[in-house]
């Protein structure tokens, strides 16, 4: 491992504030991604994973009423401390980009696919004309294996199937040699097939550019093929981080436990699917103990205080008593 | 592309059958034009010449293909009041009309257009509320009151731009913004929903996170997205102005079609009736022709 890491992400908050009250919806997280490393967040819907993406990028919605607070360093540099200008300058585009999650709503269905992958080329000065700009569209479409990409710029976004607009919005992404580079469940919405498809592309533009990844997604076998460490979510914060093979054999905290039984196994003898008995807990009103203390199978009397992180071994930490204990 | 035309073509040619119909049943309901062009006194022998030179005492299906075969030819008749052909009259008054509509419609984007965007871009803030302010008066004050207001303050108060007449720009300005201010309500508010929705999209998101300076966001890549809605109405509303700018048209003794065939309907003079309603039909059914092309200028998903 490098000596600074490429994203050092420390005690982020992010919280909405709505007229019913305070949405904690990330809540003093801390995380680091190296230099062409693949970082997998995962957790249930609404446990923060892309509200903590957005706020790296500082682009929630306009009238959500966020607030962002902590440290988000790239390159050593913090990021929230520039303002939107610079943001959009210096930062989106050539230092962190954004694949969404919806490829069929991720692109703008009236301009061309040419005019959209083309754009950030200028904006951030890489080239000097939009003749020069398109030719690199073309060189970038064709790096995420679109067929006669000339052709293809001239095409509209409704002329592609799903998975390929996921990877001219991957392209896009792309375009200026990000340093990071986000996937925000980047294959929900695609065929298995696809998946496959977009997920080894993803892995082959980090060995080609060293970018650091991370991957945000609620499917945790999507995240053993290309992760090298996960994070796991639950209600705002982070209960379990550690490198895949540590979290895949060893999960330490129960909610991880039942993610992981929460997997169907092919060739397994047939059983009922291990569902999470249960709610998330309301973001506005969250216990001061545990967060999934409420529905825990092994609850005790301590979970009403909040777990310390304790390093099971290896960069592997866990926010439960349980490991506390040990 | 071609499809969308002919298909456009037909249907105009079927609303604007309908719309000489519809004029032609209408006009006869209003009342006998022989009584008000003779004296009351007039012996019935008169009335019956009259009447038979005029082909009004036929059938009125048999008017009716009369008067379609004549309107095919261009020949609507002679004006009962005006002693000249009654297309001719039309075709004399309508520039004016257009020249009018066209200066009070771009009047009315020229308002809205900036309106619905900057309401949408800063939702809640004071330009939000000064939009909303300015589109609602338009809406709710009727159209001769706006004149007649703006004839006091920047004709006789201020003395800036004329009170009537049709000589030159400064003629226009007055009726345009008149005629042009009540469609600015819909229209800043149809823009401004449009660019909400499109400006909380996932491509518009995309885009920032691509580093697309804020200003192309907003007036290229999502307005364009805003547009469609807008230029549905924009079509109704150019339509309407051809064809009800009557009132303002009055106001400022403005010499147009409106008026005519309003005097036109008072002294039930027929022909020219049926020439202007028919030649306003078929601006009207153009206007939304035009419309549905530039649907599919706009969004590529909609072409063929």
């Amino acid at each position: 491992m490098s000596a600074t890491p490429l994203l050092q992400v420390e005690n982020l908050q992010t919280h909405l504030h709505l007229r019913r009250g305070v949405v904690k919806a990330v809540d003093g997280i801390s995380f680091e991604v190296n230099e062409g490393e693949t970082l997998g967040i995962v957790g249930e819907s609404g446990s923060g994973k892309t509200m903590t993406c957005l706020s790296i990028l500082q682009l929630l919605p306009i009238h959500g009423g966020g607030k962002i607070a902590g440290s988000v360093r790239l390159d050593g540099e913090e990021l929230l401390q520039l303002g939107e200008e610079e943001m959009a300058r210096r930062v989106r585009g050539p230092k962190v980009a954004m694949i969404s999650q919806d490829p069929m709503t991720s692109l703008n269905p009236v301009f061309t696919v040419g005019d959209q992958v083309s754009r950030p080329f200028l904006y951030h000065k890489l080239v000097k004309t939009v003749r020069d700009a398109m030719v690199a569209a073309a060189a970038g479409l064709r790096r995420v294996r679109i067929p006669s990409p000339e052709r293809r710029l001239k095409s509209y976004p409704h002329q592609f199937s799903g998975g390929m607009r996921q990877r001219v919005v991957t392209a896009m992404a792309i375009a200026c040699s990000p340093r990071l580079l986000i996937a925000d469940e980047p294959t929900t919405a695609l065929d298995v097939t696809i998946q496959v498809q977009i997920m080894s592309l993803l892995r082959s533009i980090q060995n080609d550019s060293k970018v650091g990844i991370i991957l945000i997604t609620h499917d945790l076998s999507i995240v053993a093929g290309l992760c090298h460490r996960i994070a796991v979510m639950y209600a705002g914060r982070i209960i379990e981080t550690g490198k895949v093979r540590d979290i895949y054999r060893n999960a330490q905290h129960p909610y991880t436990q039942a993610l992981l039984d929460a997997i169907p196994h092919l060739g397994r003898k047939r059983r009922r699917l291990a569902a999470i008995p249960g709610q998330p807990p309301n973001l506005m009103d969250l216990p001061n103990g545990c967060r999934f203390a409420p529905r825990c199978p092994r609850r005790m009397a301590v979970c009403d205080e909040y777990p310390p992180a304790t390093d099971v071994g290896g960069g592997h930490t866990v926010n439960c008593w349980l490991a506390a204990k040990q | 592309m071609k499809a969308i035309f002919a298909k456009g073509l037909l249907n105009a040619a079927i609303s604007i059958l309908g719309a000489s119909l519809i004029i032609f049943v209408i006009s006869r309901l209003s009342g006998d034009p022989v009584s008000l062009m003779l004296p009351m006194e007039a012996p019935q022998s008169a009335i019956d010449a009259l009447k038979q030179e005029l082909g009004l005492d036929r059938p009125l299906w048999e008017q009716y293909f009369i008067f379609l075969w004549k309107a095919l030819q261009g020949d609507f008749g002679q004006s009962y009041r005006w002693q000249m052909p009654a297309l001719a009259l039309v075709f004399e008054r309508l520039p004016a009309t257009i020249y009018l509509a066209t200066a009070a419609f771009a009047f009315s984007l020229v308002l809205a257009i900036p309106l619905g965007v900057l309401s949408a871009v800063y939702r809640g803030s004071w330009i939000d509320q000064i939009g909303r302010i300015i589109a609602m008066l338009g809406q709710a004050v009727p159209s001769f009151w706006v004149g007649l207001i703006l004839i006091l303050v920047f004709a006789v108060g201020l003395q800036w731009l004329p009170a009537f007449g049709a000589d030159g720009v400064q003629h226009v300005i007055l009726p345009a913004i008149a005629l042009g201010w009540y469609p600015v309500a819909a229209q800043t508010r149809i823009i401004r929903s449009g660019m909400l929705e499109v400006l909380d999209s996932d491509y518009i998101r995309m885009g920032r996170s691509v580093g697309t300076p804020e200003r192309l966001l907003v007036w290229k890549y999502a307005f364009r997205n805003a547009l469609l809605p807008l230029v549905t109405i924009m079509g109704v509303y150019f339509a309407s102005m051809l064809s009800g700018a009557f009132v303002v048209e009055t106001v400022f003794a403005w010499p147009g079609l409106g008026r005519t065939v309003v005097e036109a309907v008072f002294s039930r003079d027929y022909p020219v009736v049926q020439a202007g309603v028919l030649v306003t039909s078929i601006l009207f059914v153009l206007s939304n022709f035009l419309v549905d092309l530039s649907y599919s200028i706009i969004d590529p998903r909609i072409r063929l």
